[in-house]
């Protein structure tokens, strides 16, 4: 007995020749483009041209606290997806909220003088403030805007997601100001460089490490929560099947919420990680980098919470580095430009070679195709 | 509500809301910025309506009940007025407690428009450094309690009562707001004189309002069937007859069309000739997000595509080739580049689901964007300079530019009619019966023979085409074209146009287009309403999420549409009506 | 003895003719010029228009720019018994498209006689072919691109229309100014250059990058990052990677805010002296702890004691009466470009009118001729133009910021000066 997969699988093979060997002439050309970059990046190295080995550890470093901060916005847009099925374009909002709060709290210590006597107390307590006030902002976008919309078709909840991301980028632009927010700089031994291994060259800048580490120590936090706790394990059979869920006894809307928390909590450790980076916060801090997170997490395979991130990593990687890496190989002027660029090619080119992301999809029975 | 009970509950969430929304509306300093706008001189300011406008609509609210067949209704009573006034009454308080808190502390480190101009704007003082608070409070709930009591009274008039005021009110809003539009129509009729008898400092004067909400109050009254007088002329039951009526019609409809620029003015035929093209944009994404259901969200790469390459070929400026064709002949190559874009595009997201392909287009149409603003290619494209100098398009007699917004906008037009001929005959082709069926189940459409590469290819390509003349025209109408044009954020405004207008739809998508670009204003360009330009993306943010919490078939919808999307409700009046029937039929 | 009588009163007739159509005082209305006139009844205003970025993320640039003018207008007082009126600021939204539409608005209104505007270059370039056609003056106190005059050399740019005046500075002399300074006074040879796609920031570093090279020095390497970035670390790796002496970054915050708070972390760059403009001549790049050592270029702010040879005013009152009219200083530098172009333009207007019983005819042609012939003394110093509408005093200074926690003395800090 042939499966309907089956059918359409061969049906599929039989139809889209041209379309196969477009794609095939795509990676093929991808390959050797990069490869061509890549050599050229290295004759360059070897001449004593280009950046110095000291320069390519700076640039990776960079790209993986960069790629850190995606990874955890990420996991927002993720856990969304795998649940409800849409894309909550108002979750980079999210981290601006978390953002914008860590802005407020630093200037607030700064200027109480609680950020110069007790860095670390203020640090925590300006973590803690962005995570409570991002998971309530997430918590209340579901309960207004989304869950109304709970069962219609998916593009009306992305849809609205896209106006709830308007309306809180320019109130905060209407409400705080539109002009730029500068952090206060964290202190003299946050800023400098340490010698983290002992090792003479590897040289790393703290607060890079420091949000590298806090990433880590977050992800480690949310894969325990999803893996052992109760509450954890709800939220997997929701993302499972909700009908089937609900049958078995759990409460599916507080499901729901709770994976909007979570979210929206990873999002505001995210954007108080951002504001200690980069300090720098404004109303529009969350929609770059919330499209950036997106692409994260369908580059890792959507609805995986590690796929999130690393597709995150990567896409910080890949952003940071890639230009010289490659595009310099080429000869090519004002390579960090095209930055973005590189990014976007990037996820064509993963889904092109993997169509369901690096580590594969994870949805919920409806959705799959 | 039950008869003789206050609903406390009910009432306090309504009047917090109430409150919390005209906290809001100071805090983002709406009311400052429109107050110096009067709609009727001379006591009513714009920032006034935009401070009070929801407490009315909570205290009528707050009275209404969702009645479902089946159910009891309650007759009603003043209760509906107490409440209403009550909901005022709690909002005012809100209202008065951000006044008081702005006049006592100075929060402007977090939120800058709390300043004590806008104490003194909102108790209503003269003085900015002595601001009367406690007669600005009082005044403050006594309005607000005002305005939710008349709210909640609307319910005690009929239901046709209630739309004649509505039309009368909305009615004094629209005349005062188009004030530059109505006296350019004036002045062009050679009425000019009659603008100071009907408006002083662009504010309507309170005869005329008078005049004018007697007037929307008699328009709201006629009879529904009455006002759709022309679908009736319509509907005609011999097909000879129905096909010449709309012929004639459609004759009219025309001569309109083609006078009115003139009759508008070129401020007007201006940002008519914008929302056209952005129009035409929505006819083009409308065919690939309506018809075959493919979420694109870079459709702002097609636009640029075609711009550059019109801008290219006929600049004298163009940085590498600089042919210097005139318009008409860029055309073909504009319409092959289209084709080209939309291929490419296309097939590297043919097999990819809905949402993946939506990232993965936004992807393509920054890469677009960033590759024709880089150093890196401008010795072809100009980088962050652009191409300027672009001629316009020549008519043998005389050049059209963007100096000739009238016949701009008859181009523009042209394209929107050859856009809205092509849906419309796809739509009702082999192609169109396609993308229906790609649209409700893929997989399914595929076993059935239905050659899925094929329809999302054309779908993609067509839509790349109608904004690749877009562009063509964008080009000729600015005269430079700079990367800056082409953001991301115009494919969200174009997608959010055929979204609110009515997806699958021609004219709701026009509807959309007309609404939000004509006037609101585009991303860059301005709209009829220019206070609000300062505010538009904020309130398309509130328009978009109330539209598709309440309306999500848009605001012409497809029926088909409707039906799907409220088949919920539908299924549930059918049930209660079955329920219902089964009821009265006699026991046997 | 009848005749010569005769004679000498029709010689004395003719003589008061003379004198009274000399005067203007004549019942005739004078033949339009050209570009036609616009007629002015009695007790109605002079209309002119402000054209600037009042919303958006340039408004701290445009809306000083409106309130220049505002004060201008109430300083200059009337015009021939007549009051001067802008109406509502226009908006030029920065864009392409709003320079257009806003120019459709100004033209249709045929009282209209000029336009002090725009902020935004790119939205001067679409609004002069059709302010030039319909025979009006446009005077920005903000737009630097050269692309809108000349290239200082005689010849006009690609952009050039007549009618377009400007008191702001051309960009070419702000690059001059930028690599005179790096290049003789602190001995630069090799500069990496930064900027964000941004029309004025491209426009300008191009005109450093060529006077530069003029001098002798070398652009190691021209680059560019994205509006939005924030990682910083590639771009000015690749910066490093030839070896600069000197990085001229004449982006906008925040943009500038990253690089600076990023540049000293990056292998090549601790030493390299950092130069910024105009656009980073802002408090909230200012008072950065990393925005010290930065230099920065920009129009010579030193107003204080300027005087406005047609007011009277000068930089200090104009201030005070800011700060009291709207409660705050002003964002950005211009506003003084755009008060001296104000009364400019109402000079001559007034120079070419000619009041009759009352009615006020202003030949539109005259207003051109008075501008192209016009000399005064702004508050931003000696002002003529030339042929192709440059007409500021062009005095660029460059500070240098040694102390951020006191944004008013970083500001006064001049190390350098430039005029042509």
């Amino acid at each position: 007995m042939v499966s309907a997969a089956e059918t359409i699988e061969r049906v599929r093979r039989s139809r889209f020749n041209w379309v196969d060997m477009f794609l095939n002439a795509l990676r093929v050309g991808a390959v050797v483009f990069i490869a061509v970059g890549l050599i050229g990046t290295i004759i360059k190295f070897a001449g004593g041209e280009g950046p110095s080995a000291a320069a390519w550890r700076d640039l990776v470093v960079s790209g993986l606290a960069q790629g850190a901060a995606y990874g955890l916005i990420a996991l927002g847009y993720s856990m969304v997806y795998g649940v409800l099925g849409f894309i909550n374009f108002a979750h980079g909002e999210v981290f601006m909220s978390g953002a914008m709060t860590s802005f407020f709290m630093a200037s607030y210590f700064f200027d109480t003088g609680l950020w110069i006597s007790n860095f670390v107390v203020a640090l925590i307590l300006v973590i803690l403030s962005a995570t409570v006030t991002a998971t309530i902002v997430a918590v209340l976008i579901e309960r207004i805007a989304y869950r109304p919309l709970r069962n219609a078709p998916r593009l009306i909840p992305l849809i609205t997601s896209i106006g709830v991301s308007f309306f809180l980028q320019y109130s905060a632009a209407f409400l705080f100001g539109v002009a730029n927010k500068s952090v206060p700089q964290p202190p003299a031994w946050l800023l400098a460089k340490i010698d983290l291994f002992g090792l003479g060259w590897l040289k790393l800048e703290a607060t890079k490490v420091l949000v590298i580490a806090i990433a880590i120590v977050s992800m480690i936090a949310l894969y325990l929560f999803v893996e052992k706790t109760r509450t954890g394990r709800s939220m997997r059979a929701v993302a499972e099947d909700k009908e089937i869920a609900a049958l078995m006894g759990i409460n599916v809307d507080r499901t729901i919420v709770t994976t909007f928390a979570v979210g929206g909590a990873m999002a505001g450790i995210a954007g108080s990680l951002w504001a200690l980076l980069f300090r720098g916060v404004s109303f529009d801090t969350g929609f770059l980098p919330g499209i950036k997170a997106f692409t994260a997490a369908v580059l890792g395979g959507i609805g995986n919470l590690a796929g999130a991130m690393l597709g995150g990593v990567l896409l910080g990687l890949f952003e940071g580095v890639g230009p010289l890496l490659i595009l310099d190989g080429w000869g090519i002027p004002g390579v960090s430009q095209l930055k973005d660029v590189v990014a976007f090619f990037a996820l064509v080119l993963v889904l092109v070679f993997r169509p369901t992301g690096l580590l594969g999809e994870r949805l919920s029975e409806d959705e799959r195709a | 509500m039950i008869k003789g009970e206050l609903n406390v509950k009910k009432v306090l969430r309504a009047g917090l809301i109430a409150g919390v929304v005209m906290v809001f509306v100071s805090a983002i300093g709406m009311v400052e910025d429109f107050d110096s706008r009067k709609v009727i001189d001379p006591f009513l300011s714009l920032g006034f309506l935009a401070l009070f406008w929801y407490v009315p609509r909570a205290g009528y609210k707050v009275g209404h009940e969702e009645v479902l067949e089946g159910m009891e209704e309650h007759p009603v009573s003043s209760q509906q007025v107490v409440a209403g006034l009550s909901v005022g009454v709690v909002g005012g308080v809100v209202i008065s407690i951000l006044v008081v808190i702005a006049h006592v502390m100075d929060l402007r480190d977090v939120f800058i428009r709390l300043s004590p101009k806008l104490v003194a704007t909102l108790t209503f003082s003269d003085s900015v450094a002595e601001p009367n608070i406690i007669l600005g409070i009082v005044w403050l709930i006594v309005i607000s309690a005002v305005l939710g009591a008349i709210g909640g009274a609307l319910h005690l008039v009929s239901d046709r009562l209630r739309r004649q005021i509505l039309f009368a009110v909305g009615a004094i809003f629209v005349v005062a707001m188009l004030e530059d539009v109505i006296s350019q129509i004036l002045r062009t009729l050679g009425l000019g004189s009659a603008n100071r008898l009907i408006y002083r400092a662009a504010a309507l004067r309170i005869v005329p309002a008078i005049l004018v909400a007697a007037a929307g109050f008699f328009l709201g009254g006629r009879d529904r069937a009455e006002r759709s007088r022309i679908a009736r002329y319509l509907a005609d039951p011999d097909p000879a007859e129905r096909r010449r009526k709309s012929l004639i019609v459609a004759a009219i409809t025309l001569a309109v069309v083609l006078i009115a620029p003139w009759l508008l003015g070129s401020l007007l035929s201006e940002i008519l000739a914008t929302t056209a093209i952005f129009l035409l944009m929505g006819l083009g994404l409308n065919i690939v997000v309506g018809f075959a259901g493919l979420l694109d969200l870079g459709y702002v790469a097609f636009f640029a595509v075609g711009a550059y390459t019109s801008a290219i070929l006929t600049s004298p400026l163009s940085p590498f080739f600089a042919p210097e064709w005139p318009w008409w002949y860029t055309l073909p190559p504009v319409i092959l580049v289209g084709i080209l874009a939309g291929i490419f595009v296309g097939t590297p997201v043919i097999r990819l689901r809905g949402d993946y392909l939506a990232i993965v287009t936004l992807g393509f149409g920054e890469i677009v964007r960033i590759t024709f603003l880089s150093d890196a290619a401008s010795p072809w494209f100009g980088g962050a300079g652009g191409i300027r100098n672009i001629p316009g398009i020549p008519l043998g007699f005389d050049t059209v530019s963007g100096s000739d917004p009238e016949y701009i906008l008859y181009f523009a037009l042209a394209l929107v009619l050859l856009a809205a001929w092509v849906s419309y005959a796809l739509l009702n082709s082999r192609v169109g019966r396609a993308w229906t069926a790609m649209r409700e189940d893929e997989s399914v459409a595929e076993v059935m023979g239905i050659d899925t590469v094929k329809a999302k290819l054309s779908a993609f390509v067509v839509g790349a085409v109608l904004a690749s003349l877009g562009g063509a025209l964008f080009s000729a109408k600015l005269g430079s074209i700079f990367p800056t044009s082409f953001e991301l954020l115009i494919s969200i405004v174009i997608l959010v146009v055929v979204i609110v207008g009515g997806m699958g739809n021609i004219l709701g998508v026009a509807a959309g287009a007309l609404v939000l670009i004509g006037v609101l204003g585009g991303p860059r360009q301005p709209g009829l309403l220019q206070e609000f330009g300062e505010f538009k993306l904020l309130i398309y943010g509130v328009i978009l999420v109330y539209m598709m919490l309440q309306r999500p078939e848009g605001l012409i919808p497809n029926v088909r549409r409707s039906r799907e999307l409220h088949h919920d409700e539908m299924n549930q009046d059918a049930w209660l009506k079955a329920q219902a029937d089964t009821a009265e039929e006699p026991a046997t | 003895m009848k005749r010569k009588r005769f004679t000498t009163l029709t010689g004395v007739l003719l003589a008061l003719a003379l004198v009274a159509a000399a005067c203007g005082g004549g019942t005739e209305p004078p033949v339009a010029g050209p570009l036609g006139q616009v007629t002015i009844p009695d007790g109605e205003a002079v209309q002119i228009r402000s054209f600037n970025a009042i919303t958006g993320d340039v408004s701290f640039l445009g809306i000083p720019n409106q309130r220049g003018v505002e004060l201008a207008i109430a300083d200059y007082g009337e015009i021939l018994g007549h009051p001067i009126s802008m109406a509502t600021g226009l908006d030029d939204l920065c864009s392409a498209d709003g320079g257009q539409a806003g120019a459709q608005t100004i033209v249709s209104d045929p009282q209209i006689l000029g336009v002090i505007g725009t902020s935004c270059s790119g939205a001067a370039g679409a609004a002069m072919p059709l302010i030039s056609d319909a025979g009006l003056v446009m005077i920005s106190g903000s737009n630097t691109s050269p692309a809108l005059t000349s290239d200082l050399a005689g010849n006009a740019s690609t952009d050039y229309n007549v009618g377009y005046y400007r008191t702001a500075h051309n960009d070419l002399y702000q690059g001059r100014a930028v690599a005179e300074f790096a290049f003789n006074e602190l001995g630069m040879r090799n500069a990496g250059v930064i900027h964000d796609g941004d029309l004025y920031t491209f426009g300008l570093s191009s005109a450093f990058q060529a006077a530069f090279e003029e001098l002798g020095g070398e652009v190691s390497v021209f680059t560019a990052i994205n509006k939005g970035d924030t990682d910083m670390t590639a771009v000015l790796t690749e910066v490093a990677a030839g070896g600069p002496d000197m990085l001229f970054t004449p982006t906008f915050p925040p943009e500038i805010n990253f690089i600076a708070q990023q540049v000293r972390g990056v292998a090549g760059m601790e030493e390299v002296t950092l130069i910024g403009a105009d656009a980073s001549l802002v408090d909230n790049f200012l008072e950065i702890p990393e925005a010290a050592g930065w230099h920065h270029s920009g129009p010579d702010t030193r107003f204080g004691a300027n005087e406005n040879s047609i007011t009277g005013v000068n930089g200090d009152a104009f201030l005070t009466a800011y700060q009291d009219q709207y409660g705050e200083p002003p964002s950005a530098p211009f506003w003084a470009h755009s008060y001296d172009a104000a009364t400019m333009l109402l000079k001559a207007i007034e120079e070419s009118a000619t009041d009759v019983d009352g009615t006020l005819y202003v030949d539109r042609q005259g207003v051109r001729d008075a501008l192209n012939a016009i000399s005064l003394d702004g508050i931003i110093g000696p002002i003529t133009c030339d042929d192709f509408g440059d007409c500021g005093a062009q005095l660029i200074t460059v500070i240098r910021n040694d102390s951020p926690n006191d944004v008013e003395a970083a500001k006064a800090n001049v190390v350098f000066e430039f005029a042509p």
